[in-house]
């Protein structure tokens, strides 16, 4: 187990390093940087420009020098936790990034637990009770999940909110909370509100889970050893949850890392159309404004989450499956 | 004596079945699939309404009018004073809240418009070579049928649909056959050297999947300078879309290519001299294009998904350029949507699209298996 964990890691390295290269490359695709586009709004403005400070600042962030000295310097930074600073708010990028990021990972955490509880009962019905009725109503439910664009629930979920109650649904909190400091209030505002995002967010990952649980149960049903276990007297509930529901959900826990990251990244959009105070806004307007830093931090870390996903799911997997942990002490 | 009687009764079903290609028991296991043949017939209609869109489309979808400023759908009506008719609709009538400024439309219930077809409509060329201004259905006398409503700048919603499908259909065509392109010649690669190039194969599609992908997308059309020409920027979206889909095709190729390359068939032709090349394309890919065709439907919808996305998200595709995602741009604020419902009507082509490729995938993967049951 410890060769294997030692193993996954020493190959995640090389990895981040070559991610951290890329989200920096595609951060400085645009033509011109931020400056430019600086000085050329206060000209606009007919304020005066001061070349000096411009010219300081150029030097400071390394900008008429080579890619990979650019490079060299943020990734440096990074190193120490200083992600640069963010042109256009003129903060520090990691104070802005860590205000947002952990109600993202929360955000998504919770939408992974919630969609778990409905997607596993979903499908073990569905597959204990194959072609019944509500075997197909959860197949329609399904497909319908995995065809709506999430943006357009949240637009719809807008809509009858607004004309039903007249409220909208936007925000993760009250007003009244939204620049209040931290209490215990403030975060069950939080709960009463997060439902909202992590339904939309739910819908989208129950669908492709509850089938593929179906699926995999429905090959596991036909086994001998269900056929053996009936014959020996076992409880319908033992039999099922004992043997064939583990061997099912096997695989769904290597989609487990998969899963994180593609909740932050799909949780952007909703975000946006919701108004959440997540990270997905904030990467939109960085990568508008050509805010570099502050746009490639935000790849970057969004990287690093996926790339720890998998290695959670991995060690997950290892840890519950014998095989894969073997298999990777031989080799 | 009853086995007798049965044999010659079965034989040629049987013996049929036997000697079926490949593809014919493809074809006769979808055939089965009732759902996934309902749903091939939508996608066709769909394709259908892309290829001709400048007929079906009743109005041209760039004219604006002043006087159907985000006017409401207009109604298909039966009964006009109890009196059962041809399928007609009341011209609209606009009133302008004198303080406000808002618009608002009432019926002239006085004036039934029976719905024609090929009515005379705005002029247009047929795929851009051929004059010509007969429109599927319209309004006769230059009046203007606005099935759908009307957005802000009194554009027919329904026309800007009906064009909006040629980009919103083809853009995930294009990208999956970008990306099934790519990922046969990579993963076939790949699997069939083996060694140092597989390892190292391997490591780019990991390194590849580990970026998010949304986050992904946003940087690379944020990159999309915003001189470019509608043209260029669609060819980027769908280089951009597949440059992600191709991953999980080239894993699948591989994958079977590492099973099908032991196999005797491959020996044999290695041995007779066969190029390297040709075994992988003429030998090895047909052995399991069916599974490939499969992940490649199921690929579609998520290009759709993106394209829309990206479009709404004003990082793809821009106005004029015509697509459901850019439709969708006028539906972001909670104010427009709860005035204007109509302005979501995209979504549902959207929606009936994505559901009926999953359909269509679901039918072609039962049926990819041919020798089950």
């Amino acid at each position: 187990m410890l060769t294997f964990l030692a193993r996954r890691i020493l190959i995640m390295i090389p990895t981040l390093f070559i991610i951290s290269i890329v989200s920096f490359f595609i951060i400085q695709l645009p033509p011109g940087d931020f400056l430019t586009s600086y000085v050329a709004n206060l000209a606009q403005t007919g304020e005066q420009v001061d070349e000096a400070q411009i010219a300081a600042l150029r030097a400071r962030y390394g900008l008429d020098e080579p890619f990979y000295v650019q490079y060299g310097k943020w990734m440096s930074g990074v190193m120490v936790g200083d992600f640069g600073r963010s042109f256009a708010q003129n903060r520090p990028v990691s104070e802005l990034i860590w205000e947002r990021l952990w109600l993202t990972v929360a955000l998504a955490l919770v939408t992974v637990v919630f969609t778990w509880i409905i997607a596993v009962p979903m499908g073990i019905y569905s597959a204990t009770h194959q072609y019944s009725l509500w075997d197909n109503v959860f197949a329609f439910i399904g497909f319908m999940g995995m065809s709506f664009p999430s943006f357009s629930l949240a637009l719809i979920l807008l809509y009858f909110s607004y004309t039903w109650f007249g409220t909208s649904v936007g925000g993760l909190f009250s007003p009244e909370y939204v620049d209040a400091p931290w209490s215990a209030l403030k975060v069950f505002d939080l709960f009463t509100h997060i439902w909202v995002p992590v339904a939309i967010l739910a819908v989208e990952g129950t669908a492709g889970l509850m089938r593929e649980i179906r699926a995999n149960l429905l090959d596991q049903l036909e086994m001998p050893y269900v056929i053996t276990a009936r014959a020996k007297g076992l409880s319908e509930w033992r039999l099922l949850l004992k043997y064939p529901v583990r061997v099912a959900i096997n695989p769904m826990i290597s989609s487990l890392g998969w899963m994180l990251p593609g909740l932050v990244s799909g949780s952007v959009i909703v975000s946006m159309v919701m108004n959440l105070p997540t990270t997905g806004p904030l990467l939109l307007t960085a990568l508008q404004d050509q805010d570099m830093y502050l746009a490639g931090s935000f790849v970057f870390l969004l990287s690093v989450l996926t790339v720890i996903g998998t290695l959670v799911s991995d060690i997950l997997l290892a840890w519950v499956d014998p095989r894969i942990r073997f298999k990777g002490q031989e080799s | 004596m009853s086995a007798d009687t049965i044999t010659p009764v079965a034989a040629p079903a049987e013996e049929k079945r036997y000697l079926a290609s490949q593809w014919q028991l493809f074809w006769w296991k979808f055939r089965d699939h009732r759902l996934a043949r309902v749903a091939l017939w939508f996608l066709v209609a769909l394709y259908i309404m892309a290829a001709l869109c400048e007929v079906i489309a009743p109005n041209d979808p760039n004219r604006r009018d002043a006087k159907r400023k985000l006017a409401s759908p207009q109604r298909i009506h039966l009964l006009h004073n109890g009196v059962l008719r041809r399928p007609f609709v009341y011209p609209q009538v606009q009133h302008i809240n004198p303080e406000t400024l808002a618009q608002s439309y009432t019926e002239d219930t006085a004036r039934p418009l029976s719905i024609h077809f090929f009515t005379k409509g705005d002029p247009y060329s047929f795929w851009g070579l051929i004059p010509m201004d007969r429109r599927l259905i319209g309004l006769p006398d230059g009046e203007r049928l606005y099935l759908m409503g009307a957005d802000r700048l009194g554009r027919d919603l329904f026309a800007r649909v009906v064009y909006g499908s040629r980009i919103s259909l083809t853009i995930g065509l294009i990208g999956v056959g970008l990306s099934l392109a790519l990922g046969i010649l990579i993963g076939g690669i790949s699997g069939y050297y083996g060694g140092v190039l597989d390892a190292f194969i391997q490591r780019t599609i990991e390194i590849i999947r580990s970026f998010p992908t949304i986050p992904l997308w946003l940087a690379l059309s944020a990159a999309m300078p915003a001189e470019w020409s509608n043209i260029r920027v669609y060819f980027c979206m769908t280089v951009i879309l597949a440059l992600v889909g191709w991953t999980g095709l080239a894993r699948v190729v591989r994958g079977k290519i590492l099973a099908l390359r032991e196999e005797d068939y491959v020996l044999a032709a290695k041995v007779a001299g066969v190029r390297e090349f040709t075994i992988i394309l003429r030998h090895l890919v047909p052995g399991f294009m069916s599974h490939l065709i499969v992940t490649a439907t199921l690929a579609i919808p998520s290009m759709i998904l993106a394209e829309t996305s990206l479009s709404f998200l004003r990082l793809g595709l821009r106005p004029p350029t015509i697509s459901w995602g850019v439709l969708l741009q006028d539906a972001q604020s909670i104010s427009a949507i709860a005035l204007y419902p109509w302005l979501l009507f995209p979504i549902a082509f959207v929606v009936v699209t994505v559901l009926m490729f999953n359909f269509f995938g679901d039918g072609l993967r039962d049926a990819a298996d041919p020798y089950s049951h």
